[in-house]
């Protein structure tokens, strides 16, 4: 009787962390060159609950949006979007040639080394925003949308 | 009948004619060369481009005679999908090995605007030293753009503005003819392969 209490207990403690917990995995920000003045961030993220990436804001750059590449025939377009679905226990990939978070009007030239502090706004069904504080490390320009990317386009 | 017997005759033998020339034909397309990427040989636009590089000199096709040309159109403020060709650009140079140096790559800014000649050469420096970024005016831009059947447009994007552009690039051979249009998601090998055959097909210059 103790026991099964003691687990349940255990169980919804479990629980209740999961549910406010939206993991973020390899976040990374694209290195800039002397006044270029945008780049993108992208990164992996898990809701243990149906949520929506709302926003995401960062002390580097004046404005940050969320950007989604489509590709129309041949041509890439980039487009604003309100926000980013993020199914129940599903890893939604921000990465080229999908997602993205668009930072723009750079406050300083992004650089290999440096990390970029990045915030995301996910708000649950209920309407309840949570923040996930993240520091994206920088990859070089030249990161062939971090290799494994590349090869899982195909 | 012997004149219809003659006429038939006559028939028989022009089909087979017809037929011969028909497979003769066909054995000279065996003959010709064969790409992983969309072979656009004989194309009646992308003849040529007249632009400038970082440190304002003219650049036309005809600098690069002997070696085989990749160019894209993009630009620098583009988190995406301007990286992953260029990134692509590079890994093609590695495969290459001794032959990268005679692949050409060239970044050809539809932002003028924005792609200021330093940001433009750092942009592609930083990816390769080797690779070449050209620009022009925002008219002569326009030009080159509709020359090469590229659609480009600014799109407002909140406090910005980003850029739709075509993502293709274009593959010319050592006499300077556009040969190949590469898709965006074509893989950096198969590409390496096209450049190599081009390479290897051309005549030795004089």
């Amino acid at each position: 009787m103790k026991v099964r209490l003691v687990a349940s207990l255990c169980a919804a403690l479990i629980s209740s962390a999961a549910f406010a917990q939206v993991t973020v995995s390899e976040p990374w920000v694209r290195a800039t060159v002397p006044q270029q003045k945008s780049t993108g961030a992208f990164m992996q993220i898990t809701s243990p609950v149906d949520g929506k990436l709302v926003e995401a804001k960062s002390p580097a750059a004046k404005v940050v949006e969320i950007h989604e590449m489509v590709m129309e025939g041949d041509i890439m377009k980039m487009r604003a979007v309100k926000g980013v679905d993020l199914p129940a226990g599903k890893t939604v990939e921000l990465k080229p040639g999908g997602y993205h978070v668009m930072l723009i009007d750079l406050n300083a030239q992004v650089k290999v080394g440096d990390t970029v502090p990045l915030t995301m706004v996910v708000e649950g069904k209920d309407g309840k925003r949570e923040n996930v504080e993240l520091n994206a490390p920088v990859r070089p320009l030249n990161n062939a949308a971090g290799g494994m990317q590349m090869h899982k386009m195909h | 009948m012997p004149f219809a017997v003659l006429r038939l005759r006559s028939l028989v033998l022009r089909a087979l004619l017809v037929l011969f020339a028909a497979l003769s034909l066909g054995a000279c397309n065996d003959d010709e060369l064969r790409f992983n990427n969309t072979d656009i040989t004989g194309a009646n636009f992308g003849h040529d481009f007249s632009l400038l590089d970082p440190e304002g000199n003219t650049r036309t096709l005809a600098d690069f005679r002997g070696k085989v040309v990749m160019m894209f159109f993009g630009f620098t403020q583009c988190p995406d999908i301007c990286p992953t060709a260029l990134s692509r650009a590079v890994e093609v140079r590695r495969l290459l090995g001794v032959d990268a140096e005679r692949l050409q790559v060239i970044f050809v800014s539809v932002d003028p605007e924005r792609d200021r000649p330093e940001v433009l050469k750092a942009y592609t420096a930083a990816f390769d030293p080797a690779f070449l970024g050209l620009h022009a005016s925002l008219e002569d831009t326009r030009k080159v753009a509709d020359a090469f059947r590229v659609f480009y447009r600014k799109v407002p994007t909140g406090a910005s503005y980003s850029m739709d552009h075509t993502a293709t690039s274009y593959v010319f051979d050592p006499q300077g003819s556009l040969r190949l249009a590469v898709a965006y998601q074509s893989p950096a090998e198969s590409v390496a392969a096209d450049v190599r055959t081009l390479l290897q097909s051309a005549s030795p210059l004089p």
